[in-house]
């Protein structure tokens, strides 16, 4: 099954920037190619986040597949972005 | 309006909240284009306030607001207020309220994996306020974000990032805040220091057993206010009231209109009746007749084509037809042509301030000529002295402020005599006060009244014996050759033998 996620922004900040290289790194390391990544910048699409109900940014949502998840940060701490997407259960070890 | 202080040049501007009494208080309203904290304990009435605050925009001003929900999901708040009488779904069709929810997702645990920010809730604030053009925000409350973000730093940071854009763009907020108790520190964490510019804080708390609602301005950065605690309610239907009671000035813009008090007699002794705007106070001792005052009152006031409302507080409607019609005063009748509307309550069934707010209410809606209160001493045992003084104050200046005539009853503890008019010491507050007391006289029990104070008008100083029957009150002759009936120690004339004394047995009476 293919990951479907999707990265709320707000502006191109180096925030930002640092966000979406993270993801695109863990993405390419961790699923092959069975992923989908949509970039969203919520000062250009003000109306997603509120349907979404963003408060922080960056977000990142994963709808597919389930159970949705929403991970909050610029995805820095890989091994929390890799549990958080359940690609990886909870590790016992450091 | 009503304010002893005057804006110096340069104040900040107010913006009128609505809120019923708050913006005498608050000399106005909130500073314009600020954001004000507003601070309680748990079930103050904070998120009324808020919600308060943007339905009265609408309501009267045709102003919009943003509710930003940190707390309660929006459906919950559209139910809560729905009860106050505010229907939040139509203004929201009609783009006049809007949403931001930033409640929390219970359904999902948050992942935190690096840095972050709120950008997205100021982006979707901004957004909303610029939908539907905002004028009003209200945030409630801030505990709760602090709750759903661990950060404290972060987040108060994008607090005061919120409260500087929010003033750039000219919109007024109302930001709500936990405290963990009555007094002490204004808020929890933190959040004073960076919109501490304008604090409000409602209590909640008990003063002598008897739950008491409060709001007090702490500070207005810049601009005036009133300062203290004023006693407010929540009503359902109405919402938040405040009972801005000494900063409403007791302006007495007396009229020389006189009306009858419904019994020729007692207008006589009034000096030809008593005044259109006025409060009477009758005070007596049960079984004296003042409901039946109340009565001819009202009779008289219907007679004379004028809307009367009675407000029993000691015997249920269907015992004051009974009484009346003994009288020969149909209030059924009167009841059904419009003219009279009786409403009979149980004191301890509400606060004090509950039934102001309902009194209020009332008179705004039925807008009566007269006003009965039977018997204002009725209330004055579900609350302590300080709250009773208040709630006289409240009610006498509101009545006042709808130039009613009014007439209340005041029942004395002392079969005869009486340590005072009231044991509160309202009587100052009252225009004119007759006195019904029972007399001792030649082993029988007689009755007098005497017209104790008339304000702005001369009156009969006498003491006349009077009696009742199915006709109603008949008022007769002064007692002659007795003194000193009111101060007690009643001295026999010197024709009269002792047992002939009228003994008004009056142990202090501080009437003065």
């Amino acid at each position: 099954m293919k990951y479907t996620l999707k990265l709320y922004i707000s502006g191109k900040t180096a925030r930002s920037e640092h966000a979406i290289r993270n993801l695109r790194h863990i993405c390419a390391d961790n699923l092959d190619a069975k992923y989908e990544i949509e970039i969203i910048d919520i000062l250009e699409h003000p109306q997603l986040a509120e349907d979404e109900r963003i408060l922080a940014t960056p977000t990142l949502i994963k709808s597919l597949p389930l159970p949705l998840r929403r991970l909050i940060g610029d995805l820095s701490e890989t091994e929390k972005v890799l549990v958080g997407l359940d690609i990886k259960s909870v590790m016992t070890t450091s | 309006m009503n304010m002893n202080e005057h804006s110096p040049a340069g104040a900040l501007e107010k913006l009128a909240t609505g809120i019923p009494g708050f913006d005498l208080i608050a000399v106005g309203g909130l500073p314009i284009h600020r954001t004000t904290l507003v601070a309680g304990t748990a079930g103050s009435g904070k998120s009324v306030f808020a919600a308060q605050f943007l339905a009265e925009g609408i309501k009267q001003w045709n102003q919009t607001g943003v509710f930003v929900t940190f707390e309660e999901p929006p459906k919950d708040i559209r139910l809560n207020m729905a009860s106050l009488g505010w229907d939040i779904p139509a203004w929201e069709a009609a783009g006049k309220w809007v949403f931001v929810d930033a409640s929390p997702h219970y359904e999902d645990d948050m992942v935190i994996t690096g840095g972050y920010d709120l950008g997205a809730l100021l982006v979707r604030l901004q957004h909303a306020i610029g939908k539907v053009n905002a004028a009003r925000v209200a945030i409630d409350s801030l505990g709760a974000i602090f709750s759903q973000f661990q950060e404290t730093r972060i987040i108060r940071l994008e607090m005061l990032r919120i409260a500087t854009v929010m003033k750039e763009m000219g919109v007024t907020a109302v930001m709500t805040t936990e405290r963990e108790q009555e007094y002490g520190n204004i808020a929890r964490f933190g959040v004073e220091e960076f919109v501490a510019d304008n604090v409000v804080i409602l209590r909640n708390g008990l003063d002598e057993q008897i739950r008491h609602r409060t709001i007090e301005i702490l500070k207005f950065r810049g601009t005036y206010h009133h300062k203290g605690e004023y006693p407010f309610t929540v009503v359902p239907e109405e919402g938040m009231i405040v009972v801005p009671l000494s900063a409403i000035k007791l302006n007495q813009q007396s009229t020389d209109v006189r009306i009858s008090s419904g019994n020729p007699m007692l207008d006589s002794m009034c000096g030809g009746g008593i005044f259109r705007d006025s409060i009477v106070l009758v005070s007596g001792a049960t079984g004296t007749g003042k409901t039946l005052m109340v009565t001819e009152f009202i009779s008289g006031g219907v007679a004379a084509g004028e809307r009367c409302l009675l407000l029993a507080f000691e015997e249920s409607s269907e015992q004051l037809y009974r009484n009346a019609k003994g009288w020969g005063v149909n209030y059924q009748q009167m009841e059904e042509s419009g003219a009279l509307k009786i409403i009979a309550a149980y004191p301890e069934n509400a606060t004090l301030e509950d039934h102001l707010a309902t009194i209020k209410t009332q008179i705004e809606r039925f807008k009566p000529d007269r006003l009965a209160l039977d018997s204002i001493s009725a209330l004055e045992r579900i609350t302590s002295a300080k709250g009773f003084r208040e709630f006289v104050i409240g009610i006498a200046s509101f009545v006042k402020g709808h130039q009613l005539a009014a007439l209340f009853t005041a029942t004395t503890p002392d079969l005869i005599g009486g340590k005072s008019v009231t044991d509160a010491h309202i009587s100052t507050l009252t225009d004119s006060i007759v006195l019904l007391r029972y007399v001792e006289s030649a082993g029988q029990i007689r009755r007098a009244i005497t017209v104790l104070k008339m304000r702005g008008s001369m009156h009969e100083k006498l003491i006349r014996e009077y009696y009742i029957d199915g006709q109603g009150m008949h008022i007769g002759e002064a007692f002659g050759g007795h003194v000193n009936l009111l101060t007690g120690g009643s001295v026999a004339p010197t024709h009269a033998s002792n047992s002939d004394c009228v003994n008004w047995q009056a142990k202090k009476t501080t009437t003065s």
